[in-house]
């Protein structure tokens, strides 16, 4: 017996993966989600095996959702994406449903997650969130889990990034989150013109800036208007002084 | 092929007049010099007719060929070229015509300075003035050239801005219908009957029609009963129509995105219930129609909300009527508001 949960807003949307899963008494449907905060509970609680994943929902989008599951379950995409989007992830995903299908359609993809039923390896895993990195609409905020709670952090609010070993921490208002990413996925991820990486160890959110002071021989620092200094290096003042227009 | 001046009436007739006077004032003064009636008026009609003949040649000339800015000294030479030619040609002409007058001939060598000067100033204006003509007459035609390939261009526009919205709605809601299908087929088939309608009105509706706000509004039920059955009870719609603003116009489909846009930044950006609200009412002869959407001020930023749906609206906005104005949002505590103000054609409205 494999268990099955379901994440999708549109009610209806549930019921027809629901339906087409009763040809398969092998799978146990063990909850539906209308939104990725409902998800991701859903998949700590139950610990699925498999999960039909729609990747426009509120709050959070799918992609956004796997990255806060550290050992996600398999995934079956089903989406009205556009087949350009989605094909990235179809490497990693174990197939990806196009909104409508149909139950033969349906089979074919969990014929194919039971053929290669080994649990999702580590490497899969990551890459899968590799590429959710890159899907559009996420330049704009960074979502984090801080304990069991979800925050979405608009950009704007973001004061700095610094790298801290395996993790980054992203400076706001309301103190330090956590991120398991890199520093360079965020400089890749953000908006150039907004986050500067000035530093190997830092990302400068440059609105942020109240004036650039020289420190020690060739180094800089900026100055936020917290009050907080984060450091720039040589390369990184050059690359500074191209967003600032200086 | 341009027109020719002498397609304009007014043209042919003032044209004519100066050449008769030409003659008139030609033959006037050659009696005033003590020639007789008869040869003041042969030697009038030869030389000015001839004139005509080459005037005629030169505005021909350049109908067909219209220099270009580097040739004016080419026309100086051919205008100097055509008078000497008509001088010489009117010179043999006059002599073997009129006869057996004393003075007439020495008279005549000494003229032809003077009909030169004439005669150079007649052929340089009549050049001049078709120049001016015909240039002018070229560059109408390019300018109707521009603004039919700019109303070209507007219109694929146009197009493709609409094109752009339909596809995720579209197989959304055929996903719904599937399952309807199994479940509830009687409401499967009033959600087929629905999505005809929509996408029959959306293909119909040229981009530069105008409706009324009443057909506009009945439009926009369809696609609300739609995405009412796609999200359930997780949407509800109030509309507020003020009567008086029925029968105002509007460019067809221009709402829908709108409403299209505050479900989405709603749905989307909540994940309680979203109460969409519609209002319109009359502003300063303006049709104002106001869509409000609950939006969660701490995750977005007020103007995610104004993604591609607005954008293509604000474009569509300003090709029609160049304003940019017409669209405004506005964020307050949770509500995200689009307002767009439609000016009213004046008594033809535009097709």
């Amino acid at each position: 017996m494999s268990k099955v949960i379901i994440i999708d807003d549109e009610p209806l949307a549930r019921s027809i993966v629901k339906e087409y899963l009763q040809q398969h008494p092998q799978l146990e449907l063990v909850a539906e989600c209308g939104d990725g905060f409902e998800g991701v509970k859903a998949i700590q609680q139950f610990h699925p095996d498999l999960i039909f994943l729609d990747i426009q929902m509120p709050k959070i989008n799918g992609f956004e959702m796997l990255e806060l599951i550290e050992q996600p379950p398999s995934v079956i995409f089903t989406t009205a994406f556009d087949e350009y989007a989605i094909r990235a992830f179809e490497a990693h995903a174990v197939d990806y449903l196009l909104k409508p299908f149909n139950q033969e359609r349906f089979d074919r993809a969990l014929a194919k997650w039971a053929d290669n039923k080994t649990p999702a390896s580590e490497a899969v895993t990551k890459e899968l969130l590799a590429t959710a990195a890159q899907s559009p609409a996420q330049n704009n905020r960074i979502v984090v889990k801080n304990g069991s709670k979800i925050k979405i952090i608009p950009a704007h609010d973001v004061f700095f990034l610094e790298a801290a070993d395996d993790y980054v921490k992203i400076h706001t208002q309301e103190g330090y989150f956590l991120k398991n990413k890199t520093m360079s996925y965020f400089e890749q991820v953000l908006d150039a013109q907004q986050f500067v990486r000035s530093h190997r160890s830092f990302i400068v959110n440059v609105q942020q800036i109240t004036r650039i002071d020289p420190y020690e021989k060739d180094n800089h620092v900026a100055i936020l208007r917290t009050g907080a200094k984060v450091p720039v290096s040589r390369g990184g003042y050059a690359k500074l002084k191209l967003v600032l227009g200086l | 092929m341009t027109a020719s001046p002498f397609s304009a009436r007014r043209f042919l007739i003032i044209f004519s007049i100066a050449w008769l006077v030409l003659m008139m004032d030609h033959a006037l003064l050659f009696y005033w010099f003590d020639f007789t009636l008869q040869v003041a008026v042969v030697d009038s009609v030869i030389s000015n007719l001839l004139l005509l003949g080459i005037c005629l040649l030169i505005m021909n000339t350049i109908r067909y060929y219209l220099p270009g800015r580097e040739q004016f000294m080419n026309i100086l030479m051919m205008c100097v070229a055509l008078t000497l030619i008509w001088l010489f040609v009117v010179k043999w002409l006059l002599s073997i015509s009129i006869t057996g007058i004393d003075d007439y001939n020495s008279f005549l060598n000494k003229s032809l300075i003077i009909r030169f000067s004439i005669g150079i100033l007649v052929v340089g204006i009549v050049t001049m003035m078709s120049i001016n003509w015909f240039t002018w007459q070229e560059q109408k035609a390019t300018e109707q050239r521009k603004t039919d390939a700019e109303k070209l261009a507007r219109e694929a526009e146009l197009f493709k801005l609409r094109q752009q919205l339909q596809p995720h709605f579209l197989f959304n809601s055929l996903n719904s219908i599937n399952a309807l299908i199994g479940s509830r087929p009687a409401e499967a088939r009033k959600m087929v009957q629905q999505l005809s309608d929509f996408l029959r009105g959306t293909i119909r509706k040229e981009e530069t029609q105008w409706v009324t706000l009443e057909e506009e509004l009945q439009y926009l039920q369809l696609y609300l009963e739609i995405e009412k059955v796609r999200f359930g009870n997780r949407l509800s719609t109030e509309v507020n129509v003020d009567p008086a603003t029925l029968n105002l116009r509007l460019p067809a489909l221009l709402l829908q995105p709108i409403v299209e846009n505050a479900i989405k930044f709603g749905l989307y950006d909540t994940v309680g219930e979203t109460v969409i609200r519609l209002r319109t009412r009359v502003a300063d002869q303006e049709l104002l129609v106001e869509v409000s959407n609950p939006f969660d001020p701490e995750t977005s930023s007020p103007q995610k909300g104004t993604g591609f749906g607005l954008k293509s609206v604000q474009r569509r906005l300003y090709l029609l009527f160049a304003r940019a104005d017409l669209l405004q949002t506005e964020a307050t505590d949770h509500t995200f508001i689009t307002r767009v103000k439609v000016p009213q054609p004046t008594a033809t409205p535009d097709k």
